[in-house]
């Protein structure tokens, strides 16, 4: 228990090291909503790193959010690859058809320089301003895509489960380039200010594959990768399960597990205590229609559930908020915490 | 149907661990006991519900799902081409990616139904409602089934639904935005929501006998 008032960092830091702060950091993974704040489309919002450090500016402030979050959206990794992007007047941008056609051609194919993607540089430029505003009081969460989640939008799922299964040579190939490149695109943010980054890794989770399938491939691609990032991780699998594979998460080096609402709260905290800190789990799809009274209910069951002890983090199920959700109901998320985060926390699970 | 159950287990199996040859024996030897269509409808059909529905309650990874379905669908265009008068006879459907490119969804449907032996249009992603409505008039489409990976997209079913009205064409939804809000497919509209592989099969079946 702490009755003094943190920064975020230091209440981000207290709950990493399963301790409790003053209160539940909340950690509302909001991107598009920048673009709404603004008043600008959400193409023109991320064309410039400005509109980006200024939307996160007002985003934190409005809802007293424990963290920036530098990530633009998923495809930015496909664009620096040469694939195509498209746009959407009310959701994130999208990757378009898949870059490899030709499964044959992974064997020519390289990871592109950090540096030589306009895109990947606007995202540097905006954790860089970022940092400047942040200090050591906020911490700045940057994104990859992991390695092994990455081919769904190089080459299509289908194809990749196909060569993951019957051509191990490619696979291994690419997750050669992949890894490459996922390491220098995390370290680079890492330089340039993140604290921490969001490994967002979908395809391990169990919703996909199995736990010997993830034994197999995603566990040992997590490891190696994670190992090279210098900095702290926190793997995300972007509403999958991932329960059957609690026990080995830790292993990987990562230090935080973002979690699926379909999966039960009380039993991820409990697998994971002391070991990881929990990440979620408000289901972001929902909160679309929240009324004040089921938002209120929701966020203080999943504190109830998850927060005592510390090692946990209030936050949608995703990674990203949809630009759907009204910020009526951000705001409500955001009081809740206020009203019923402060530590000390009687859990009413005895867990 | 003690048989068919004996296949199905043997069946499921060998789709489980990818084993393509056992699951081409299996079939081999369950058609020396039944026509094509009954192989497909039947057995084929069993197996693939019973691993989609594994895969709901977490028993299966959805990437078994999406191979038992390619493996499945492999041996069925064998025994039954689409050409094939064994296959069913029936009012005309089709199925897409509504906005974007994430096919797996729409491909472990596409298997599961053509292995159960119904025909169905394969109209790839991307496919926005107006270019949606324009292939539903053309190609006379009665059943249309949309697999949809975001929110914005699920949100414009409405749309597309609103623009199709007094055609009598049915949709039906699947993907994840439906699955995390499940009363997501009757607010846009829907004709019906399918959860996994053996719910469309349901689905489909009763949508097919009400049209008929």
């Amino acid at each position: 228990m702490n009755s003094k008032t943190m920064t975020p960092m230091q209440r981000v830091l207290t709950t990493l090291s399963h301790n409790e702060p003053d209160r539940v950091p909340l950690f509302l993974l909001l991107t598009m909503h920048g673009a709404k704040e603004l008043g600008m489309s959400i193409k023109e919002y991320f064309s410039k790193s400005e509109h980006v450090v200024e939307g996160q500016i007002r985003l934190q402030e409005k809802y007293n959010n424990d963290c920036y979050y530098s990530f633009f959206y998923a495809p930015i990794e496909i664009e620096a690859f040469g694939g195509e992007v498209i746009f959407s007047e009310d959701g994130p941008p999208n990757s378009g058809q898949p870059f490899i056609l030709d499964i044959e051609k992974i064997s020519k194919l390289e990871p592109p320089e950090i540096n030589e993607s306009k895109m990947l540089f606007r995202v540097l430029e905006t954790t860089s301003k970022l940092k400047e505003k942040a200090g050591s009081d906020i911490p700045i969460i940057g994104v990859v895509v992991s390695p092994f989640s990455l081919p769904v939008m190089q080459m299509g799922f289908g194809k990749y489960l196909e060569i993951m299964h019957f051509r191990k040579d490619l696979f291994d190939r690419l997750m050669q380039v992949n890894e490459t490149f996922c390491v220098n695109w995390a370290n680079a943010q890492l330089e340039a200010g993140a604290t921490a980054i969001c490994y967002f890794d979908p395809v391990s989770s169990s919703t996909i594959i199995t736990r010997e399938q993830y034994l197999e491939t995603g566990f040992k691609i997590a490891r190696r990768t994670i190992s090279r990032i210098k900095g702290p991780t926190a793997t995300h699998f972007a509403s999958g399960n991932c329960l059957p594979i609690a026990d080995l998460l830790p292993q990987t080096g990562t230090a935080v597990a973002g979690i699926s609402s379909k999966e039960e709260l009380a039993q991820l905290k409990q697998a994971f205590r002391n070991k990881l800190t929990v990440l979620g789990n408000l289901n972001g799809i929902e909160m679309r229609r929240w009324t004040t009274e089921q938002t209120r209910s929701i966020v203080r069951e999943a504190i109830e559930t998850a927060a005592p002890g510390g090692g946990f983090i209030l936050s949608d199920n995703h990674g990203e908020i949809p630009f759907q959700v009204p910020d009526e109901v951000l705001k409500n998320i955001s009081e809740t915490v206020l009203e019923y985060g402060r530590y000390p926390i009687k859990s009413h699970h005895g867990v | 149907m003690e048989k068919l159950a004996f296949f199905s287990n043997q069946l499921e199996r060998a789709f489980l661990t990818l084993d393509k040859e056992e699951a081409e024996k299996i079939l081999s030897k369950a058609l020396r006991s039944g026509s094509p269509v009954e192989i497909a409808g039947e057995l084929v059909s069993l197996t693939l519900n019973r691993i989609g529905a594994a895969w709901e309650e977490g028993r299966v990874a959805l990437s078994q799902v999406y191979m038992s379905g390619m493996i499945c669908e492999e041996l069925i265009e064998k025994i039954l081409p689409p050409q094939s008068p064994d296959r069913k006879s029936q009012p005309k459907m089709a199925i897409a990616v509504f906005e974007d490119y994430h096919m797996l969804g729409k491909r472990i449907i596409f298997s599961t139904l053509r292995s159960s032996g119904y025909d169905l249009l394969d109209l790839g992603g991307g496919l926005h409602t107006d270019q949606l409505i324009e292939i539903v008039h053309k190609e006379k489409i009665k059943i249309l089934l949309l697999s949809v990976l975001m929110l914005p997209s699920a949100l414009h079913v409405k749309e597309l639904k609103q623009k199709l009205k007094g055609t009598g064409v049915k949709i039906v939804v699947g993907g994840a935005p439906f699955r995390f809000d499940e009363n997501l497919w009757k607010e846009v509209g829907a004709d019906a929501f399918g959860k996994d592989p053996a719910q469309a099969i349901q689905i489909v079946s009763q949508m097919m006998e009400e049209l008929k």
